[in-house]
């Protein structure tokens, strides 16, 4: 059975095109407006949308991201207030892009495995991204997501070695998500030369599609990675345009559009095919 | 769910499983570290020249070993069992820290890195590691949570004249947790050429396995100290549990000697309810923070839990998976004393004995107080006083309404 993700891929590769799936942290400022980013990212034509879980202690997320799962909690945010919200938005939008939930294992183990991808789920998620159940622990949620027909994308990063690689995409489901350096998540300059060779050669282990993420914000980057990756991840710099409604009382109105600007540069450059 | 299975000191396994708790959760990008610090670790503690290394080092620099004292007056005014202190305050820079921030300094050069970054929370693993560091020339960077330098600014001081650089951590609750949670990610970017000395029995796998055994020291010299000057093992041993380091290294080789009580104790701060206090065994739930699987303190959805003690070297809202394994198996027993209750022993050893306890040890010789009541003269008692007290001044000045 292809899922919503895989039929994404395909599709987008049977065009010649990229994928581009821009990040947003739920609640921040808060999930009304969590709502009105998915819908206007949907309708700037972005291919999925990956949805941060805020969490207290996220080890692999920088400064940016960090700041926004702080505001978010801040406000008491609850996870079951933001599986309604994204159920809200799901039932009521129709062509929505698939839905990835970026979610720390913390969270997940405590309202538990079982019952935490259902409600993923029935809220109408596609997927779940889990950064910090790293393969040699996944099995169970593997099995989990598999059950209720998600997918569980894993991550492969720059320090992997070849022998882990193997054991990742035996159990990685969807399409792996290629960390592009080693590090938080956050924006950098440019993308490491080792990335090309990672990529040529996680082509030969898997046929599964490869998204590029941490490090890229610039459209730019996606023609250095055409060829070599299926999709790429954009995050600090949208999470940071939604952090301004707070820090910089920027009108929700004016964040939405220039995200919206924001990740129509990208849904352009990525499916402009060659 | 089977009753737990009796503890054994035969742990971790090789997926750093102490019963069911510990392992790793952590992002990719740090589990090839994970698995070369395991392989390189290992081999060291393997190494009769590496062994021969650190016990020169704890002998001629730290002052090991260290007394285990009989607190006379401390006894007579319990009047129950004798009270014997195990002193790792008076080590240098006057911690039990130091047995595990020289032992990693070591295996950092053993790997050939050259940078170290550690967290702190009272600053006395900081201290130690900057000592360390200095020791052997290793550049060294300290994350520290900017509350945590509010109460400790002499730590802050000593680690920047031994040439640290100290980061302040702002984010979250500015405590420990946070500056573990910083360390971690510059760890990530920075694995090549770092190591991270991480200050107590927490973490992923091979971590809390690594500073159980360069703290285990404490124990091991408790245990032949007793039986020299008992002889005999003690009837009970006490010491407090933060992130659990010196109560791991104070009871692992007790851990098989089922006839010797083992108690931990927990900073019980204002009281029970959440926010209040930091006793993860006595009040949490399983979950995973900082990349292990452990008893935590969190809301029903797996945030973290803000937690409270005078002391800042307990304040942390994990415990060591080893604890957790102890506390299920029943081998061994958590108990909460309360910030009222330590600053009362802090000034009663101070007055009984001559010697100023950490906030930290102070929660053990509370309950030591309390112990020894309930047993005989015969019987005898061995508290771990995991570190001196002279950091800790102006905040009990401050919260006693005193100005230094």
């Amino acid at each position: 059975m292809s899922s919503r993700i895989s039929a994404t891929f395909s599709k987008l590769k049977a065009e010649q095109k990229m994928a581009f799936m821009p990040f947003i942290t739920a609640g921040d400022p808060d999930l009304e407006t969590t709502a009105k980013v998915i819908r206007e990212l949907a309708d700037r034509g972005v291919d999925l949308i990956e949805i941060g879980f805020p969490y207290s202690d996220p080890i692999a997320d920088g400064p940016v991201i960090q700041a926004s799962y702080t505001r978010s909690l801040g406000k008491g945010l609850q996870i079951s207030q933001l599986f309604n919200a994204v159920r809200g938005v799901t039932q009521s939008t129709p062509n929505l892009p698939p839905l990835v939930g970026m979610v720390a294992y913390a969270i997940i183990f405590r309202v538990g495995p079982e019952v935490f991808v259902q409600q993923a789920r029935d809220a109408g998620f596609s997927g779940l991204i889990v950064p910090d159940l790293p393969a040699d622990e996944a099995q169970e949620m593997a099995a989990l997501v598999k059950q209720q027909g998600l997918d569980l994308i894993q991550l492969i990063a720059p320090t992997t070695t070849r022998q882990r690689t193997q054991k990742i995409v035996e159990t990685a489901t969807g399409f792996i998500y290629c960390i592009s350096i080693a590090g938080t998540t956050g924006m950098r300059d440019q993308l490491p030369i080792e990335l090309r060779e990672q990529l040529k050669w996680l082509k030969t282990q898997t046929d599964l599609p490869l998204a590029v993420g941490f490090g890229v914000s610039r459209p730019e980057q996606v023609e250095e990675l055409r060829g070599l990756a299926d999709g790429i991840i954009v995050g600090s710099a949208i999470v940071r345009l939604m952090g301004s409604i707070t820090t910089d009382q920027t009108p929700v109105p004016d964040a939405l559009n220039r995200i919206g600007d924001f990740a129509a540069g990208f849904v352009k450059t990525a499916h402009c095919s060659k | 769910m089977t009753a737990a299975a009796p503890a054994t000191s035969q742990v971790p396994d090789a997926g750093g499983r102490f019963g069911e708790f510990g392992r790793r959760f952590v992002p990719e990008t740090l589990m090839q570290a994970l698995e070369l610090l395991t392989e390189d670790y290992a081999k060291a503690k393997a190494d009769p020249a590496f062994q021969a290394e650190l016990a020169a080092l704890l002998k001629n620099y730290v002052g090991r070993p260290n007394p285990l004292y009989f607190a006379e007056r401390l006894t007579k005014h319990c009047g129950g069992a004798r009270i014997y202190l195990k002193r790792e305050d008076l080590n240098h820079t006057g911690a039990h820290k130091i047995n595990n921030a020289l032992g990693q300094a070591l295996l950092t050069l053993r790997m050939g890195k050259q940078r170290v970054i550690a967290e702190t929370g009272a600053g006395q693993h900081g201290v130690a590691t900057a000592t360390a560091c200095a020791h052997f020339g290793l550049n060294c960077i300290v994350y520290m949570g900017e509350e945590d330098i509010r109460r400790q600014k002499l730590n802050v001081f000593i680690m920047k004249t031994m040439g640290a650089e100290v980061r302040p951590v702002t984010s979250g609750s500015r405590t420990l947790r946070d500056a573990i949670n910083e360390a971690m990610r510059d760890w990530m970017g920075s694995v090549e050429n770092t190591h991270y000395i991480i200050g107590s029995v927490v973490g992923p796998h091979p971590f809390p396995l690594i500073v159980r055994d360069f703290q285990s020291v404490i124990g091991r010299e408790a245990r032949a100290q007793s039986l020299e000057i008992l002889g005999r093992l003690p009837d009970e041993v006490i010491a407090c549990v933060g992130g659990g380091s010196n109560s791991a290294g104070m009871f692992y080789p007790f851990v098989d000697d089922t006839k010797v009580a083992l108690t931990g104790v927990e900073p019980g701060g204002r009281g029970n309810r959440p926010g209040e206090h930091a006793s993860t065994l006595s009040y949490g739930v399983k979950g995973v923070l900082h990349g292990s699987y452990s008893y935590v303190l969190q809301d029903a959805d797996g945030q973290t839990s803000d937690v409270h003690s005078v002391s800042a070297g307990l304040d942390y809202p994990g415990v060591g998976p080893e604890h957790s394994y102890w506390k299920d198996a029943g081998r061994v027993r958590y108990t909460p004393i309360t910030d009222a209750e330590a600053l009362e022993a802090f000034g009663m050893l101070s007055r009984m004995e001559g010697i100023l306890p950490a906030l930290e040890s102070s929660h053990a010789i509370a309950q030591a107080m309390k112990a020894a009541r309930e047993r005989g003269p015969d019987e005898a008692i061995v508290v771990c006083l995991s570190g001196r007290g002279d950091k800790d001044v102006y905040e009990v000045a401050r919260v006693l309404g005193q100005t230094i």
